[in-house]
């Protein structure tokens, strides 16, 4: 991922995916979805465009994106864990994982280690509650999470 | 003659490592230059065994799990082709107690057949529904939906024929479907199992339903927690649209219906109708008041049916064998069959689709089979993380919309969570009120401010600080938020916080103050 855009350039590349969903009926979060996709997360300098575009503010456009939990407003790491924390993860001892995740990898959730190797993020349910824990990392699904699969996934995440 | 392998594709069977096992086992086929074929079908539901392989042969299918990619090539030697003895060989898959004691209705073709396969589909009764409703006038079909009793399987069990035949009556040049997957409930997975293994039902439930009551499109709106569902549910829709289901023509009849797919963005509120229609308008998904009904004006302000994945996919039956067939299962006012996703720490997790009435102890342990930890049961949490924490006691409630709610619980979405006697329950309550917290939309005040002051109240409790007081008080919120909220987040997260109060006092009582050692 290019990590230096161009003001000119989030535009231009932002006009043509408005430009291919448009016309889709409520086409905001397919079209925040494209960007987050184009980008790794939505830039602050996109709102405006896409405020233009759909007819809009700027102001709903930030409200749109701000409430949702997956839209993000920087990059994330080069690898994103997302642990699931709900109900039936934690009958498996989720709590457990989710201390030695932040543990072994020296941050908080929503935060990323300096190396920029893992985001570490909560999901509430993955639908995998019979195998839980349960965890995904960059897509890939894991269920019945040890500490050894944790394990395994930062040591790769880190390679 | 080629042998069929089957490996599911199922989520919970790839977070168990299902395409490692499909990767090994089609090298085998290829090294041993075998006359196989390798199909990746949905999930049989019974989680526990994932990866389940299955080997077709003349007695029927032969089960083999759970499989490691490394068992792989010691069952090629023990003769998997044809079916042969191995220690991971569990017999005919049908026998299998798990899935021989279940009524197969909305789930009879999950796992059995390859969920993009059209003459799959067929083969096995697809579409048989559809046609019968092309062949019957709107109100006939509304009534036969009517008749079999259905009720919305997201939750709210509000009678599927009765909002139909609200949104057939509205008048209106354009009205939708929108399918209700955004399955935020921890515990449920009964909405993905029918994505990913039989994508095809969900889109014949929405086309009878669009042709009932005059809508012309559809929308799937399903969370982005889940990537293989959307991803097989766009396949599918792709699929059907070239065979002539959706489009212009719905199997050359003069109804016209089409369906898209969308995902939503990581918000557990948006599985309320309302904001889940919010969203998909690409607003913020904050709920709606109700009045208007989103049956009179939903989508984009016009008549929409909101109807949850399992709902839309108990349609296609009732149409194919009646509404009588269907009604005939169940009790009380709970008619049909159930998907119950057992999950959590339990020996046997997975989907128990079922006629209503069993005992939540029959659920728990007979078909569950305890803790998988080995530890007694403590307690089970019914319908997500708005439900009730039901204790022991309360085994014998059977399974039904109302006998739950007369106990102060509900079924929801028919998803339990079992938690062994580790689990500590005042800190369940306030997850439960951290959860609202961080999942409430804003709009109302109970559930925006009161979740918080919940977990606070919580944490009083459980540090000692006027605790009758603070108990007290803890009820006190809970009626407010039960009585003020706009919607079920707000209106229910009382319930996991009374019910953990009132059948697990002994773990609200205060800590006593240990003097720190250091």
């Amino acid at each position: 991922m290019n990590m230096h855009i161009s003001a000119g350039e989030f535009t231009a590349r932002s006009l043509s995916i408005i430009a291919s969903l448009k016309h889709l009926e409520g086409p905001m979060l397919p079209i925040l979805h494209a960007i987050q996709a184009e980008f790794g997360y939505v830039p602050d300098e996109v709102k405006q465009v896409i405020a233009t575009e759909l007819n809009l503010s700027r102001a709903e456009v930030h409200g749109v994106v701000t409430f949702y939990h997956e839209f993000r407003d920087h990059t994330a790491g080069r690898h994103v864990l997302k642990l699931c924390r709900a109900e039936a993860c934690q009958s498996m001892g989720s709590d457990h994982i989710a201390d030695r995740a932040r543990q072994v990898l020296g941050i908080d959730f929503h935060e990323t280690t300096l190396d920029g190797a893992v985001t570490l993020e909560p999901v509430y349910c993955l639908g995998l509650c019979a195998c839980a824990p349960a965890a995904m990392m960059d897509g890939e699904l894991y269920g019945r999470v040890d500490e050894q699969c944790l394990g395994d996934m930062v040591r790769e995440a880190r390679r | 003659m080629t042998v069929t392998i089957f490996v599911p594709r199922d989520s919970a069977a790839l977070a168990l490592g299902a395409d490692r096992v499909a990767k090994a086992i089609a090298q085998e086929i290829d090294s041993r230059r075998l006359d196989a074929r390798l199909v990746r079908n949905g999930s049989r539901g019974m989680v526990w065994l994932e990866p389940l392989v299955e080997v077709e042969t003349d007695k029927g299918r032969i089960a083999y799990g759970p499989v490691k990619a490394g068992d792989v090539a010691g069952l090629f030697d023990a003769g998997l082709m044809q079916g042969g003895g191995h220690d991971l060989c569990l017999g005919l898959t049908e026998e299998i107690p798990f899935l021989r004691q279940q009524t197969r209705l909305t789930f009879a073709r999950c796992g059995i057949t390859d969920p993009l396969s059209l003459e799959d589909y067929r083969r096995h009764n697809g579409l048989v529904g559809l046609r019968s409703a092309i062949a019957m006038s709107q109100a006939e079909i509304v009534a036969m939906v009517t008749d079999s009793g259905l009720r919305g399987r997201g939750g709210a069990g509000f009678p599927t024929g009765i909002k139909w035949k609200t949104v057939m009556d509205a008048p209106g040049p354009q009205k939708y479907i929108v399918c209700n997957a955004d399955e935020g409930d921890s515990g449920t997975f009964a909405d993905r199992m029918i994505m990913e293994g039989d994508p095809f039902v969900l889109i014949e439930g929405m086309a009878i339903a669009g042709i009932a009551t005059g809508a012309t499109k559809g929308y799937v709106y399903t969370r982005s927690e889940y990537p293989h569902a959307i991803a097989t549910m766009s396949e599918a829709v792709e699929i059907a649209r070239a065979a002539g289901i959706l489009g212009s023509s719905v199997l050359g009849s003069a109804h016209a219906f089409d369906i898209e797919i969308r995902s939503g963005a990581g918000a557990y509120v948006c599985g309320e109708e309302t904001s889940l229609l919010n969203s998909l308008e690409g607003k913020r998904g904050v709920v709606r008041a109700k009045p208007p009904l989103p049956a009179l004006q939903g989508f984009l302000g016009r008549p929409t049916v909101v109807n949850n994945v399992i709902s839309l996919a108990s349609v296609p039956v009732i149409m194919e064998r009646g509404a009588e067939f269907y009604r005939d299962f169940g009790m009380g006012r709970s008619r049909g069959t159930i998907p119950i996703q057992i999950a959590g720490n339990v020996k046997h997790g997975g989907l128990f689709e079922t006629a209503f009435g069993l005992t939540l102890g029959q659920i728990i342990d007979d078909i569950g089979g305890g803790t998988a930890t080995g530890r007694p049961v403590k307690a089970v949490q019914v319908g997500g993380p708005l439900g009730a924490y039901f204790p022991r006691e309360l085994f014998y409630t059977p399974f039904d919309y109302e006998a739950f709610a007369e106990r102060g619980g509900l079924i929801g979405h028919a998803g339990i969570s079992v938690f062994d006697d580790s689990a500590d329950m005042l800190k369940q309550a306030r997850f439960a009120m951290e959860f609202c917290a961080i999942e409430s939309c804003g709009k109302c005040t109970p559930c925006r401010i009161g979740s918080t002051r919940g977990v606070e109240t919580v944490d009083k409790i459980r540090a000692g600080i006027e605790p009758d007081k603070n108990k007290v008080l803890l009820e006190d919120l809970c009626n407010t938020m039960k009585f003020g909220s706009l919607c079920a987040l707000g209106g229910f997260t009382p319930y996991p916080v009374m019910s953990a109060m009132n059948h697990f006092p002994e773990d609200f009582a205060p800590v006593p103050m240990v003097e720190a050692a250091e």
